[in-house]
């Protein structure tokens, strides 16, 4: 996904992918029937499919596709049909578009952003899910996630699996040095980053040089500070950056940006630290920090990159409450959507929507559900146990603003809402300006 | 041979047959740079969507948008500065590889960035100039010699708790209220590392007043953990010793002290009240090294960069002119008695003059379309500080812009910016044929 890589990669990716592009489109495909022998546990009248061929495409490679293709195994055996995977590689909106031109779609598709998928039914590319697959939605998902999967009140995506980007991760040492416990309001948040800092360790690393991780901080106290309706507005630009709850949400940001003593290397070393050092600033040997926010792939770098073990020495808790606000959830997931009315697609989209397609995946590691009616003893570790569980108990759920904004304005290093934010970081106590700013950035984004 | 016919031109007729010897190349040329280049004329003329006539609108917005002219001013700085280093720099190179005895090796290496793509080369910069000394090289040898001049201060960023006992003065601390002879101090401090701590730092005691003179402490206020009460002496709390503590009578200082290893201090020789201050050495950051991606040097330090992997090609192409000088020019002068400065400045320099135009103007035609570097060095925060005219054409038409009538606007404006100096490179090559 788009988020989660330093400037230097996606500089690098953008050349490699200009080379790559024309192989991922070809290679990448993968075939995984039924094994005829080793059924008899499933029943008979599930074995309906036998025969049929399902076609998946979906942006996962490497490990996650290994391990979404055990989820593709299960249903293979349970209704005896023949999957295909087909992996689009990074740029599935591409991928995709230029298949629908040609007319040869896959059956179903998984796709990360619901900006695509409302772009693919104005195109009149997907089919609406079928009844059967959305009433296991309507008992399975919380609202929030239809709506994300609906456009314009029609029911298009179901969202398979799904990133939480509400976790404050710590170092579990620096806070008993330190004495503290895991904050749970933004006021208890600063308290402690204090006296972490009156211990003689710098509190919180931000990874300012990528403008994404400000955007991720802004969203989710935007969240907490606007609530969900507002947040929803200003997603969609109805009301403008100028907007109080704006100016609340960038003072409250202030409150900890505009303290160099809280910041790790002060504002001006933020600002040239990429996500991945930001991680490595606060869980490497000599750490300069105790707390990084960002979402749970963190614990990926952190295990990546670093020997302290997520669970252990690296631990989260949810991004803190403002004024409180009831338990929010910034984040992101993969929907899938029916691209073909087939037999064989219908069943497949009944069965994403299920706990039993989550199992595998969830088993596997690397992976969170948004499936409330799956058992959280089904991860494999308390990390990933706790952020599916902040992320299914949430009460709000909204996916990550600067994901649906015009890349323009959410999207793009060195200029729109990224770069303005990063001015921010530079300058926090010009909130007027700043918003201003966002709002002259964005009427021109969401123009165009 | 029959001589073809001759045109009144003096050029060779186009016949038949020579037209289809040529129709392979004309049909590329067409397909691959004139037909680009007339479509992105005319698609600059054309909004985003790229179904609008909007006339010279783009070049409007172009030039009327400040993203644009700080590329301009950038890529000012980049076509004077680059090219003038690296010639120079490579002119050096070639004079003083003629001299020594492994030149070949030495060359060698001074080609070898030449072998990395610039997107290779950026990366190893982009970590080169990293803030972190120990990450990036370039500030690790600065703080190293800066380090080995003046040793840091003991405490970097200990502060007050921010109780009421010490207020900020400059970088140092001041007690804020005034202490008489008996009297004792104590001066927490916050902020310190555990494991900064010397080895011999003792358990803080709290000082008991002395006859004649003002005690005092002053210690870490925070034990391991956060058990203690902030502002009191706790059982676990250590002194930080070696710290200078000054009597202040108004502003002039009367006396001064050191603390011991608990902490604990003693100024004598005090009749009236005194305020006590921890002076700025005692606190004093250690150096970070220079930013260099920051606002203010980030293009300087990206033309080093470019400085780093053209001069070996300079040096190349500058040698190979060097080596078709008359040898007995430079002995002729040398016995008149010219100097060897003399010598290079006045027959080797004017000699060589022809190579040294030619290696410029390539360079200056390079570093018009200097994209890559600045891409991959400047880190987001700066882009804006660092771009240049290709990187903004790329930024508008593709990096989240989507605008590909504005960036072909850029592309036509940056095309235009180029053709003089390929104008005049094709023409010293017909002279030189000639």
């Amino acid at each position: 996904m788009r988020s989660n890589r330093s400037g230097v990669l996606r500089a690098a990716a953008v050349v490699a992918g200009a080379l790559f592009t024309a192989s991922a489109c070809s290679s990448g495909t993968d075939s995984n029937s039924a094994s005829g022998g080793s059924s008899g546990s499933s029943s008979p009248a599930a074995q309906s499919l036998k025969g049929q061929t399902v076609e998946v495409a979906a942006v996962w490679t490497g490990t996650e596709q290994t391990n979404f293709k055990k989820v593709l195994d299960a249903f293979a055996q349970q209704t005896g049909a023949t999957v295909t995977y087909t992996s689009t590689g990074d740029d599935i909106a591409t991928v995709l578009g230029t298949r629908i031109q040609g007319g040869k779609v896959p059956d179903v598709a998984l796709l990360p952003q619901p900006g695509l998928i409302s772009e693919f039914a104005q195109r009149n590319a997907l089919k609406p899910v079928p009844n059967d697959a959305a009433q296991l939605v309507d008992e399975n998902f919380s609202p929030d996630w239809k709506a994300l999967g609906s456009v314009n009140g029609k029911l298009y995506g179901i969202f398979f699996k799904a990133a939480n980007k509400s976790t404050v991760w710590y170092r579990t040492a620096a806070f008993k040095e330190a004495g503290v416990q895991e904050p749970k309001t933004w006021d208890d948040l600063l308290k402690t980053a204090q006296t972490i800092s009156d211990s003689g360790t710098t509190p919180v690393a931000v990874g300012g040089a990528d403008g994404w991780t400000l955007t991720d901080w802004f969203e989710n106290v935007y969240l907490r500070i606007a609530g969900p309706a507002k947040y929803d507005q200003l997603t969609k630009h109805t009301i403008p950056w100028t907007d109080s709850s704006v100016k609340q949400t960038l003072t409250t940001l202030g409150q900890l940006w505009g303290k160099q003593t809280l910041l790790v290397g002060g504002t001006k070393s933020a600002l040239q630290t990429t996500f991945p050092q930001s991680v490595t600033q606060v869980f490497a040997a000599n750490p300069k920090g105790a707390i990084v926010y960002e979402g749970d792939f963190v614990a990926g770098v952190i295990s990546g990159e670093t020997k302290s073990k997520p669970g252990t020495d690296a631990k989260f808790f949810d991004f803190p409450s403002v004024n409180g606000s009831a338990p929010s959830v910034v984040g992101g997931g993969d929907a899938a959507v029916m691209m073909k009315d087939t037999k064989g697609a219908q069943a497949l989209m009944k069965f994403l929507a299920t706990p039993e397609a989550a199992m595998p995946w969830a088993q596997a590691g690397g992976f969170t559900s948004p499936n409330k009616k799956l058992a959280t003893t089904a991860y494999p570790d308390e990390i990933s146990k706790k952020s599916a569980e902040s992320l299914v108990s949430a009460q709000t759920f909204r996916f990550d603003m600067s994901d649906l904004s015009p890349v323009a304005f959410g999207g793009t290093p060195g200029q729109g809402e990224w770069k303005i934010l990063q001015d921010f970081l530079r300058n926090p106590k010009n909130v007027n300006g700043t918003a201003a700013a966002l709002e002259a950035a964005a009427a021109k984004a969401y123009k165009g | 041979m029959a001589t073809p016919p001759v045109s009144k031109l003096g050029r060779v007729a186009a016949s038949p047959l020579a037209l289809l010897f040529l129709l392979p190349a004309l049909l590329l040329l067409g397909a691959l740079v004139v037909y680009p280049i007339g479509y992105t004329l005319v698609r600059s003329l054309f909004d985003a969507s790229g179904g609008r006539f909007v006339g010279l609108g783009n070049y409007i917005d172009m030039f009327t948008s400040s993203a644009t002219r700080t590329a301009m001013k950038n890529n000012l700085i980049w076509v004077v500065v680059a090219p003038t280093v690296v010639t120079a720099v490579g002119l050096v190179f070639a004079v003083l590889t003629e001299r020594i005895r492994w030149a070949a090796a030495f060359k060698f290496v001074v080609f070898m960035p030449m072998a990395i793509s610039f997107l290779a080369a950026g990366v190893i910069f982009r970590l080169v100039y990293e803030q972190d000394p120990d990450r990036g090289v370039a500030n690790a040898v600065i703080t190293s010699v800066h380090d080995a001049f003046g040793s840091a201060a003991a405490y970097p960023g200990a502060r007050p708790r921010g109780n009421d006992v010490l207020a900020a003065q400059g970088k140092g601390y001041v007690s804020t209220r005034s202490y008489g002879p008996g009297d004792v101090a104590e001066l927490g401090l916050v902020g310190v590392p555990p494991q900064s701590l010397p080895a011999t730092a003792a358990n803080a005691v709290a000082p008991t007043a002395a006859s004649g003179g003002l005690a005092g402490i002053v210690w870490l206020d925070f034990s391991p953990g956060g058990a203690g009460a902030p502002g009191r002496i706790d059982a676990a709390e250590k002194g930080l010793s070696g710290v200078s503590v000054q009597a202040l009578q108004g502003s002039k200082v009367i006396a001064s002290a050191k603390t011991g290893n608990d902490g604990r201090f003693q100024v004598s020789g005090i009749d009236g009240p005194v305020r006590l201050r921890l002076a700025e050495s005692n606190f004093k950051e250690p150096f970070g090294g220079v930013t260099w991606l920051g606002s203010a040097l980030i293009t300087p330090a990206i033309i080093a960069s470019y400085v780093w992997i053209w001069a070996g090609f300079a040096m190349v192409l500058i040698a190979a002119g060097l080596a078709a000088i008359p040898r007995d020019a430079l002995e002729a002068a040398r016995v008149d008695g010219a100097t060897e400065w003399q010598v290079f400045r006045r027959v080797t320099v004017p000699l060589l003059a022809p190579v040294l135009v030619v290696v410029f103007v390539t360079l200056v035609i390079n570093v018009l379309k200097v994209f890559d570097l600045v891409l991959i060095i400047a880190p987001g925060s700066v882009q804006d500080d660092a771009n240049v005219l290709a990187l903004q054409m790329w930024r508008v038409s593709f990096g989240g812009g989507r605008d590909q009538g504005l960036g072909s606007a850029l592309g036509i404006f940056l095309f235009l910016l180029v053709l003089p100096a390929m104008l005049f490179n094709i023409r010293r090559f017909r002279q030189e044929q000639r």
